[in-house]
């Protein structure tokens, strides 16, 4: 696992049924490039996150392929519908084979 | 993170790129890019919107966002990036909308890229010119 | 002796050759933190700055989409780093069985220290910052050892610090005590350092607003230390910033922790006396 990885989410805690709101991520991570050379002359081997994902009560919000180009410490803004009370899920998958999930309850009032 | 002068200007070049060093591996262009998402077929101007900044203070960390309306799947594209392909965007059945904003590395100025696959099949595309400074002194 | 002419001529040629671009002043626009810490980011000079009237902060000369990073604590990078540093904050390190916590409990009872350093310690009769006094808490009542001045431990801890002060007015002392501190630092802002032989004051003061080939020069304030750099993505100190100028005007730089730089950071600081503290803020 690399290290110092932590994944932070903000989601609003309630909604109404089927409001729409606005979710940002952050996960802390190097995103080695793999064309960068490291002190000794070597490229540094590429190390990144590459799929991030979310989901709502098991159904897909967003589906992300990340690529080198996004920055260090990967940062996602985007909109979900809720439906009902539940729980959104996220997964961040590293090259390195490493998952790391969060979750955020939401309630519907 | 301290970097040595000869690290920096690697870093300076673009986060991820090597002017200088052959490219060892073929990097796929962007048209090439283009034509695996959308098997070749038609793609239409606009339609969607691509906002990024007109000056990036710093290649490194460029805010971006996409809003396609109708869009399954969005493939953002840095044409002028050693490797091109930045994100590909799919929005699943509890998207809020076809928005999305995130943050991505640019080795220098260049053209940043946005192609929607549409729920009907076709394609839209957006360009937005980014220009790079290679700045910020020191560090 | 030749190579010196050379080296003096090429000096010279680089010294000339850089051009203040056109003047693309502060920003006019005004931060406001989370929606409720107003950020005091332009306001008077303090009355012992000769070369300034209105102080600003370096927000004023960065882009929109920088400023805006900042103006939320989910969208700054740098408070990654702050959250870091929290869970170091309670974690037990050395041999006395301590955390930071175990004496001063939340970090928010830190808030207003920031403000005021560097300031003069008496106990030990010198010039402290921040840093060193982490240090001393580490060694002297934790048992545990000093980190490095630009170790991330070091860097994050100071975020977290600073963080809590965000929005109170950087007060640092330069009467007293830390006058001696305060005159060699002010010596140092104006001399010029280097082949590009270039001060301080040269771009920060003189120039503050114009552009240095395609950097938009601020007033070089350090209210907004440590600082979350889009370049190297990392959180900066100030002494790493002071050795990056310094560098810059091609010089052999002094090293971070070094009395000079302390010196420096005091001087620099009290030109910076009424902004509010930022740390840790985002900057380009």
């Amino acid at each position: 696992m690399a290290e110092d990885v932590k994944p932070r989410v903000k989601v609003p805690k309630t909604a109404a049924a089927g409001e729409v709101i606005t979710i940002k991520t952050l996960i802390s991570h190097q995103m080695e490039s793999g064309q960068r050379k490291g002190k000794d002359g070597n490229l540094i081997p590429r190390s990144i996150i590459n799929r991030f994902t979310c989901d709502f009560n098991g159904e897909n919000v967003i589906d992300v392929v990340l690529e080198p180009a996004i920055s260090t410490n990967p940062y996602f803004e985007f909109d979900a519908k809720v439906p009902a009370s539940g729980e959104f899920k996220f997964t961040w998958y590293d090259d390195d084979g490493s998952v790391y999930e969060d979750t955020k309850a939401i309630t519907v009032n | 993170m301290i970097f040595s002068r000869r690290e920096l200007l690697i870093v300076g070049a673009g986060a991820s790129l090597t002017m200088a060093l052959p490219i060892m591996t073929h990097a796929a262009t962007s048209d090439e890019l283009i034509a695996t998402f959308t098997g070749g077929a038609a793609v239409a101007e606009g339609g969607i919107t691509l906002t990024a900044p007109e000056i990036a203070e710093n290649g490194n960390t460029v805010p971006v966002s996409i809003d396609a309306p109708g869009a399954s799947e969005v493939l953002i594209l840095a044409t002028g990036n050693p490797n091109a392909d930045v994100a590909t965007f799919k929005f699943g059945p509890l998207a809020g909308s076809f928005v999305a904003s995130t943050r991505i590395r640019l080795a220098k100025t260049q053209d940043v890229v946005a192609i929607a696959k549409m729920a009907d099949g076709s394609f839209a595309s957006a360009k937005s010119t980014v220009k790079v400074t290679i700045g910020g002194c020191g560090g | 002796m030749k190579n010196q002419k050379i080296l003096g001529l090429i000096g010279l040629t680089a010294a000339c050759s850089i051009g203040f671009g056109a003047i693309a002043g502060p920003a006019d626009d005004s931060l406001v933190i989370n929606g409720e810490t107003e950020i005091v980011t332009k306001t008077t000079a303090p009355a012992y700055i000769d070369g300034l009237s209105e102080i600003y902060s370096g927000w004023h000369f960065r882009e929109a989409d920088t400023r805006v990073m900042q103006a939320d604590d989910f969208d700054n990078p740098g408070m990654l780093g702050v959250e870091a540093a929290k869970d170091v904050w309670s974690e037990v390190d050395g041999s006395e069985g301590k955390a930071c916590a175990s004496c001063h409990d939340d970090p928010a009872s830190m808030a207003g220290v920031r403000t005021q350093m560097p300031k003069f310690n008496e106990a030990k009769g010198t010039m402290y910052t921040m840093e060193m006094y982490i240090n001393d808490c580490r060694t002297e009542r934790m048992g545990a050892e000093a980190w490095g001045w630009d170790d991330s431990d070091m860097i994050n801890m100071t975020a977290l610090i600073s963080s809590v002060s965000r929005g109170l007015p950087m007060s640092v002392a330069v009467d007293g005590p830390a006058a001696p501190f305060w005159e060699q630092g002010k010596e140092m802002y104006y001399t010029r350092y280097g082949q590009l032989e270039l001060s301080c004051a040269n771009c920060h003061e003189d120039n503050y607003g114009n552009y240095i080939r395609a950097d938009h020069l601020s007033q070089g304030q350090i209210n907004g230390f440590p600082v979350y750099r889009l370049k190297s993505a990392d959180l900066s100190s100030i002494h790493n910033r002071f050795k990056g100028c310094i560098r810059d005007t091609r010089a052999e730089t002094f090293k971070p922790g070094s009395p000079e730089f302390i010196a420096l950071e005091l001087y620099v600081a009290s030109r910076g006396n009424g902004l509010s503290v930022e740390g840790p803020s985002v900057r380009n």
